[in-house]
């Protein structure tokens, strides 16, 4: 292999898709899980696919793979595509599925030269196992590894053939804090030595710490496309103030509408047993809350405030939240418009 | 040549087949205890059932007494002609008959005066029919009989005639089937839902290397399977080998890929252990019971014959057979691995088809 850095070259798109759609048939008439999906993904860029289950994201992350046929459009990795050079292209991707069980009886060792056998060139075992911090149980049996050390094989496995492109399906999905974080460190590695990431993820703090760019996807169809600060400067304010009022017994509706006009605030939703404000300046907006909630003679029970995340764009973009089925309405856009004005900055969106 | 490092994968593919195998103590005792604890414990069962001794029951009367002094008298006579021996119980009329009623006893002699000896025993108990041919033998015999004609007993003891010598192809030959569905059915829908197969198809490494290190660990593991239950069957048994070893082999790697493709066919498209457990009993068990592995498949009547012999256990079986007892050649056996032939070929074409990767 060519030592990577300090050779100019034009950027290159590592993975481009072109108006993917795929359709399974289903008991129901066909099920569409992919809707027309474009992606364009440069040379060493970590990218995210954002979206609740059954978003369509492994699909799409499979057919990128090529262990699923699109019904339709182009998919390119390296400028190759998958009818004419499947071995070339299999040559240069690493691939980590949601979950793969690697025979109990095998050795870590044994697993990764197993794997390393599959490419022409690549990394030596040793180093590989060095890399997800697995050196000292590399004669262990497959069977003694906890779930995190198994997740950490499974990368191991795809970094074995020393590939250009890597793909994480959820990578920490279901990993102790220190696994994930260990698994951050891996990927940022990785986008240090150029090689181009793409994951899928439900966690908006994965998507945020590690990603360039992220694509929110939700039924089959990007609707968001940008680095993490983009989307979350698309929702005008910087932070959220979220608030629950007591209920005793009897309560009549609260509109969270009557709580837009307030001194800075940007959107506003009922939340749960709360509401949740978008507010460009909490030092303004919450004293002018306190100030409107008197007017209800009911006490506050809860007030807090956080920064705007991914997954406060999410809400605003479809009205639901990524990991449950959780309901919130959103008022979100329509009110954005009027309360400007307590916006320090605006990024071209 | 570029293929070349490919080479190290069909390699590196096989020695991690032959690893798992013998890491998995469970695969071993199923492969190599349970068929041999099988083949001992059935040899021994029917080897000692030979019939030199006959129980019976006499009734207790005024008359009992002098049917045991001339039982006694004969037996120095008995002894020399080698007539099988009778054990028998002096018990009251009424619990003797009972003993009759519920099986414990073949044959009742209730000794009276005229005629001299009744007998009571159920005709439709082969054992009864034989007690009762064996005392009445003896009896008259007793009682002064002469044989109008002479004649001489050669009894079989030859090997190969026993039922541990017919058992132990059989034994073998379920062992192929086994090897075949478990180890290449089950291991590869297990590979499925490990999602080892959708982690292999991401690779490289071209399908057809996989598959043929999994077949090349089944042909390699032919050697002990068919080896522990040979030696066995010749040193433990002394079960004669009358054929070549040559022709042995060819038939059992005939039977072998045979039940690799069912093996390959039952795990095409089986997503669950439930499902591919059913698919393997579905196949297996009809084979057990009609291929002749315990009884001869001659026995089922006529009409199911041509599904008898058109099952490939029932081939291999019969081809095994024919060559560890009769001695039979290559030649003899070819239309037993013609269907296994069959077999093989149209199973793996249809499974390869159906196979699902992904």
């Amino acid at each position: 292999m060519l030592p990577h850095g300090f050779i100019p070259h034009m950027p290159i798109l590592a993975i481009r898709v072109r108006n993917l759609v795929k359709t399974y048939p289903g008991r129901d008439g066909p099920v569409e899980a992919v809707r027309g999906i474009d992606l364009e993904i440069p040379e060493g860029e970590c990218f995210g696919l954002l979206g609740p289950n059954g978003a369509g994201k492994t699909t799409t992350v499979e057919i990128m793979e090529g262990l699923n046929r699109p019904t339709s459009g182009e998919v390119e990795i390296l400028g190759m595509n998958w009818g004419s050079n499947e071995r070339a292209i299999r040559q240069r991707i690493g691939v980590t599925l949601q979950e793969t069980r690697f025979p109990d009886k095998a050795t870590v060792f044994e697993t990764v030269r197993l794997f390393r056998s599959f490419y022409q060139a690549g990394l030596e075992p040793n180093d590989v196992l060095a890399r997800v911090a697995l050196e000292s149980k590399a004669n262990s049996f497959v069977e003694q590894l906890s779930g995190g050390q198994q997740r950490r094989l499974a990368v191991a496995v795809s970094l074995v053939g020393d590939p250009s492109v890597l793909f994480f399906d959820e990578p920490t999905t279901g990993l102790d804090p220190q696994s994930r974080r260990q698994l951050w460190d891996l990927i940022r590695d990785l986008r240090d030595r150029g090689r181009t990431s793409i994951l899928t993820t439900h966690y908006m703090d994965e998507a945020e710490r590690l990603c360039d760019r992220v694509a929110v996807i939700d039924q089959g169809r990007v609707i968001a496309l940008g680095s993490p600060a983009e989307l979350i400067a698309r929702l005008g304010g910087e932070h959220i103030v979220e608030f629950a009022l007591a209920t005793d017994g009897v309560t009549t509706p609260i509109d969270p509408e009557q709580f837009a006009s307030l001194d800075t605030v940007l959107a506003t939703r009922a939340e749960g047993d709360g509401f949740a404000l978008t507010v460009g300046e909490p030092h303004r907006a919450i004293p002018a809350l306190l100030d409107r909630l008197e007017d209800f003679d009911r006490p506050l029970v809860r007030l807090t405030t956080r920064q705007v995340s991914l997954e406060d764009v999410f809400v605003s973009l479809t009205g639901r939240h990524l990991r449950d089925d959780e309901p919130s309405e959103v008022d979100a856009a329509k009110n954005g418009r009027k309360s400007r004005r307590g916006r320090k900055r605006s990024r071209g969106v | 040549m570029s293929d070349l490092y490919q080479l190290a994968s069909l390699k590196e593919l096989y020695f991690s087949r032959l690893r798992e195998f013998y890491r998995q103590p469970a695969r071993i005792f199923w492969v190599y205890v349970f068929p041999t604890i099988l083949a001992v414990v059935l040899g021994v069962a029917f080897q000692s059932r030979t019939q030199n001794t006959v129980q019976v029951d006499l009734i207790e009367n005024a008359s009992t007494d002098s049917l045991k002094r001339s039982l006694e008298a004969f037996q120095p006579e008995a002894d020399k002609l080698e007539l099988p021996k009778i054990e028998y119980k002096i018990l009251p009329a009424e619990q003797a008959i009972k003993r009759l009623k519920t099986g414990k006893t073949p044959l009742v002699v209730e000794p009276t005066i005229s005629p001299p000896l009744i007998y009571h025993y159920d005709p439709t108990r082969p054992e009864a029919a034989t007690a009762r041919a064996v005392f009445d033998d003896e009896i008259q015999r007793a009682a002064g009989r002469k044989d109008p004609i002479s004649v001489r007993d050669e009894k079989l003891k030859e090997p190969g005639a026993r039922y541990i010598d017919f058992l132990i192809p059989g034994l073998i030959a379920l062992n192929t089937m086994g090897g075949g569905l478990w180890g290449v059915g089950f291991l590869l829908v297990n590979f499925r839902i490990a999602k080892l197969l959708k982690r292999f198809c991401a690779t490289p490494m071209p399908r057809r290397n996989f598959l043929l290190a999994v077949l090349g660990a089944r042909l390699t593991f032919l050697i002990p399977d068919v080896g522990v239950l040979l030696a066995m069957g010749v040193f433990a048994f002394h079960m004669p080998m009358r054929g070549d070893l040559f022709t042995l082999i060819i038939v059992e790697l005939f039977g072998a890929l045979a039940f690799a493709g069912i093996g390959l066919l039952v795990a095409s498209r089986a997503t669950t252990t439930e499902t591919v457990s059913g698919l393997m009993n579905l196949v297996m068990v009809p084979m057990w019971l009609l291929s002749g592995v315990f009884f001869s498949s001659e026995r089922f009547p006529a009409a199911m014959q041509p599904f008898v012999q058109a099952l490939p256990l029932t081939q291999l079986v019969d081809a095994l057979r024919r060559i560890l007892l009769e001695g039979a050649g290559l030649a003899s056996v070819a239309g037993s691995l013609a269907i296994l032939a069959a077999w093989a070929i149209g199973t793996f074409l249809i499974a390869l088809k159906l196979f699902k990767w992904t």
